[in-house]
């Protein structure tokens, strides 16, 4: 099938994404401005990386979002493709419906709601504010996206594979394992991935459920602008931006490369 | 002693009274909620039979043979295999392996893999397991495909591919799902003599699901033809072409001419009945003949027909009419007859010469002559 | 026996879970809301514990009541932060829609081999942080930031904008950060459409834009209403964008509820602004689990 690109696409596609990219860019360029402004150009520097280096709050913030992330994450990962699994392959059980709001809720639930009600919820069980609340909570939501990404997948699959390994002498559970999830294997890291990014990017429900010694990087970047924009913070969001796009890149050209392994004869 | 078609079988193990079916469905029905897919069934399948289930879709046909496999439970009745029950047994732990009509091929799965699959399951040491991988891709001959992906294999490699694996662990029986439904005619009719070959050698069960007529003729030793759940008749291609026991079963496979008409007379073998086309004396199908007066039909195939220019003397049938429509299809013509009674009727015709002084035209106006035994008579 | 039990175990792990951390969650936040105010840890009263009695734990029970419903009712703040927050939701997720949709098209027109490196591009801003991006307009919007600037060194005006710390700044940053979840949808809808259907109307007789009226707009629909609502939703109930980039007149109820819970420590009204705020979602919500589960079934 033929597409034509028309000028009005081309234009439309173009300025969109300067749009999106725009902001981000500027940023990043006044990450190295060399006066404390953000707002003129007074040389370049890279001064405020090196300032960043030595602000030990800022580091250890960092260092908690880094564990949340990689905890809830894979926390997630684990709970969103059961949940994935049981919406796909058992059409009927008492209380699906539920289970299915549950599952698609978060998904466009307000962060205030959900950050206050986690945050009630911990202070009614006694449970101390700190890493493993905002842990908890992080694995809450984004087992919710997991699941999403993992269920139109799976939805896809197609089954017959799983008969046919169960057929050849597999028990289901195994089936399941050799077969299907190597086969959906890039949904999961895919799901994994967001989860993650949800996760490392996370203010309103972290403000919420953290505690003393659980500040979050997204909490210490908001308490800085409120006392007024610095390019220390533009050099940390220029770090952190680094970060995703080197990951989101590799990514990509993995994927490219074993698509391209599946062409060779 | 005469006999239907024009082979001579040696193989029939259903007539013989002291074998023992290899696979029996004892009244089995299937619901899915309020819809019956598969009708108090019963079946028996012999042993090394290569047998088919026939029907369109939704005739339950599929449905029965994963239950077989079992991926289904029957609702009511039992399935046995070669004497035992096969109720609450999952199917990792049946001595059947069955063949998708998708192939599912693992797709993270070398060719060699795949096949090796089933063998790894049951914990078949590496040297064995090779060297049965080995033995398939030369029974397919996919020698060389050995490390190949199914997504850099083309259609019929992959379905040769499934075969093999289907077959590395010598199940006593297979099941294979519309095999032939994804390949083009060529291929098709090529694999079609190859399972045949496959199945003699190795001295299998197959049991094939088809909605595809041409290929159970060809294949079979016994088909099924089933309608809505239950089936419509059992037997060898030659019994179900030339002694069809309804409309339905007539219809199904290849074409018919269906007159309908009411009883006038019968006798042991062959039953009268009068229609808008006059007299027409057809077979009888089975022993006892319908009463007079009853409405019954007569179904003839279309190349039991003699075509010509004017009455054929001493024949026991004789239809006129004018000739509505004209196909050829190289090796053999097929006509559409206008009756004078408006039924439209068709007869075909092998071209046996190359060159034809005076072919048959439209509009004219023809004869068709059969014998008393070329049509049968059917009650439903 | 065990293939029954490893079989529920799949849909028993995760339920129990949300049950615990979802579902529970609410019913106390709606346990507080009917509470009273208090000083102390935890602010509200009546507490329960479990060393209470039957009696005991009815009479406090009897306490619980609506008035802080009643508050919200009655203070024309809430009601006020209330309706601005839908109305701001409604005007951005438009605005999102006229400037997603024609991205959406235009990617889903282009040559299939740049398709993939755009889907890539659209995704790659919504895994930075939404945070940094919304921080980023400030530079922008700022008096002294640099649309200012540009915008006077063109010439196109004479004195600065005010725009940060408005109401339009809001509109800005909820269309620049909800943009890819509008395209998304719209462009995968798209994506999967068939061209030959726009030939065939245009094969009998419409013209171009008549084609793209009566079938691909018409075709999108369920991407249109996925991204609408996937925007829509979330924003009534957003903080940080009328935090950082609106002003003090900027009333919206996410900000309204962080200002209660965290500066004015009143847990109770709190609450029952969430309550209030999930009772307006409701429809939109259930709206979007329907679409969400009609479209998982059709993909099966």
């Amino acid at each position: 099938m033929t597409r034509r690109w028309s000028w009005f696409n081309i234009t439309s596609v173009v300025v969109g994404f300067t749009f999106l990219y725009l902001p981000i860019v500027l940023l990043v360029i006044f990450s190295f401005n060399e006066s404390r402004l953000v707002t003129v150009w007074a040389g370049f520097s890279t001064k405020w990386y090196g300032e960043l280096f030595q602000n030990q709050s800022i580091l250890d913030a960092a260092w908690v979002t880094i564990r949340v992330a990689l905890i809830s994450a894979s926390v997630a990962t684990v709970l969103g493709t059961l949940a994935a699994v049981a919406l796909v392959r058992f059409p009927r059980f008492r209380g699906r419906t539920m289970f299915t709001g549950m599952v698609y809720a978060p998904l466009v639930m307000p962060e205030v709601i959900t950050g206050l009600s986690l945050l009630l919820l911990f202070v009614a069980i006694n449970f101390a504010r700190g890493f493993w609340t905002v842990t908890l909570a992080h694995i809450t939501f984004s087992l919710c996206f997991v699941a999403v990404v993992v269920q139109s997948r799976l939805v896809s699959f197609d089954k017959s594979l799983e008969e046919a390994a169960q057929d050849l002498g597999c028990p289901p559970f195994q089936a399941f394992m050799k077969v299907t999830l190597p086969v959906i294997l890039p949904a999961v890291i895919s799901g994994w991935m967001l989860a993650f990014t949800l996760s490392l990017d996370d203010l309103v429900i972290a403000s919420f459920t953290s505690g003393p010694g659980a500040t979050t990087l997204p909490m210490k970047i908001y308490s800085q602008v409120r006392l007024g924009v610095t390019p220390e913070i533009n050099a940390v969001c220029t770090i952190l931006i680094a970060i995703v796009t080197t990951g989101v890149l590799i990514a990509t050209i993995l994927n490219k490369r074993r698509a391209m392994q599946h062409k060779h004869t | 002693m005469p006999s239907l078609g024009s082979i001579r079988r040696s193989f029939e193990p259903w007539n013989d009274p002291a074998a023992k079916p290899y696979i029996s469905f004892k009244n089995v029905t299937k619901r899915f909620g309020d819809f019956v897919a598969v009708d108090n069934l019963s079946l028996d399948v012999y042993e090394r039979e290569f047998f088919s289930l026939l029907g369109p879709s939704g005739c339950g046909k599929t449905t029965l043979l994963r239950m077989l496999a079992g991926f289904e439970e029957p609702t009511e009745g039992e399935i046995f295999l070669d004497g035992q029950s096969l109720k609450g047994v999952p199917p990792h732990k049946r001595p059947v392996n069955m063949m998708f009509q998708s192939y599912a091929l693992f797709p993270h799965m070398s060719v060699a893999d795949n096949i090796a699959f089933g063998l790894k399951q049951d914990g078949m040491e590496k040297g064995a397991r090779d060297e049965r991988v080995a033995q398939m891709l030369k029974l397919v001959k996919l020698e060389e495909f050995a490390k190949r992906r199914p997504d850099q294999l083309s259609g019929g490699q992959r379905q040769r591919v499934a075969l093999a694996r289907a077959v590395a662990k010598r199940p006593k029986l297979l099941l294979l799902d519309e095999p032939l439904g994804a390949l083009d005619k060529k291929l098709r009719e090529e694999t079609q003599f190859e399972l045949m070959d496959l199945q003699q050698q190795l001295g299998l069960t197959f049991m094939i699901v088809t909605h595809d007529q041409e290929e159970a003729m060809t294949m079979s030793d016994r088909i099924a033809v089933m309608d809505k759940g239950i089936i419509a008749q059992i037997g060898t291609p030659a019994e179900i072409y030339e002694a069809p026991n309804s409309r339905y079963v007539a219809d199904f496979i290849g074409s018919v001419n269906i007159l309908e008409g009411a009883v006038v007379s019968s006798d042991d073998a062959h039953v009268t009945i009068k229609g808008g086309d006059g007299e027409i004396v057809g077979a009888l199908r089975g022993s006892k003949a319908p009463a007079d007066g009853k409405t019954a039909w007569f179904a003839i195939r279309p190349e039991k027909m003699q075509v010509s220019r004017s009455r054929p003397e001493n024949v026991d049938n004789a239809l006129e009419g004018e000739v509505w429509d004209i196909a050829y299809l190289g090796d053999m013509t097929i006509i559409n007859v206008k009756l004078d009674s408006g039924n439209v009727v068709q007869a075909s015709m092998i071209n046996r010469s190359r060159l034809v002084e005076d072919p048959i035209g439209y509009d004219e106006r023809i004869w068709l002559s059969f014998t008393a035994d070329s049509g049968l008579v059917l009650e439903g | 026996m065990m293939r029954a039990i490893s079989n529920r175990l799949v849909i028993i792990i995760p339920y129990l879970w949300l049950l615990f951390f979802f579902l529970l969650p609410f019913l106390i936040v709606l346990r507080i809301a009917l509470s009273d105010l208090e000083y102390g840890a935890p602010p509200y009263t009546p507490q329960f514990s479990l060393a209470d009695g039957w009696n005991v734990i009815w009479e406090k029970v009897g306490q619980l009541d609506f008035e802080n419903f009643g508050f919200l009712a009655s203070d024309s703040l809430y009601i006020n932060s209330y309706l601005s927050s839908l109305q701001i939701a409604f005007f951005s997720t438009i605005l999102t829609l006229l400037v997603g949709f024609p991205l959406a098209y235009g990617m889903a027109r282009a040559p299939s081999g740049v398709r993939p490196t755009l889907l890539m591009l659209v995704i790659l801003p919504f895994w930075t942080s939404f945070l940094i991006r919304v921080y980023a307009w400030i530079g922008i919007l700022k008096q002294e930031g640099l649309l200012n600037q540009l915008l006077l060194w063109l010439g196109v005006i004479d004195t600065p904008l005010e725009i940060l710390s408005t109401n339009k700044a809001v509109y800005i940053g909820i269309v620049y950060s909800y943009l890819p979840f509008m395209v998304l949808p719209i462009y995968s809808t798209l994506e999967k459409m068939d061209e030959s259907l726009v030939e065939a109307a245009r094969d009998l007789g419409c013209t171009r834009i008549g084609a793209f009226w009566k079938v691909t707009a018409r075709l999108a629909v369920p991407g249109i209403l996925a991204g609408c609502l996937l925007v829509f939703i979330p924003a009534v109930g957003e903080f940080v964008i009328p935090d950082l980039l609106g002003g003090s007149s900027t009333l919206m109820i996410g900000k309204t509820l962080w200002i209660e819970f965290f500066n004015n420590s009143d847990w109770t009204v709190a609450s029952a602004i969430a309550i209030v705020l999930l009772i307006v979602l409701v429809v939109p919500i259930v709206w979007f689990q329907n679409a969400q589960a009609r479209a998982a079934e059709a993909g099966r």
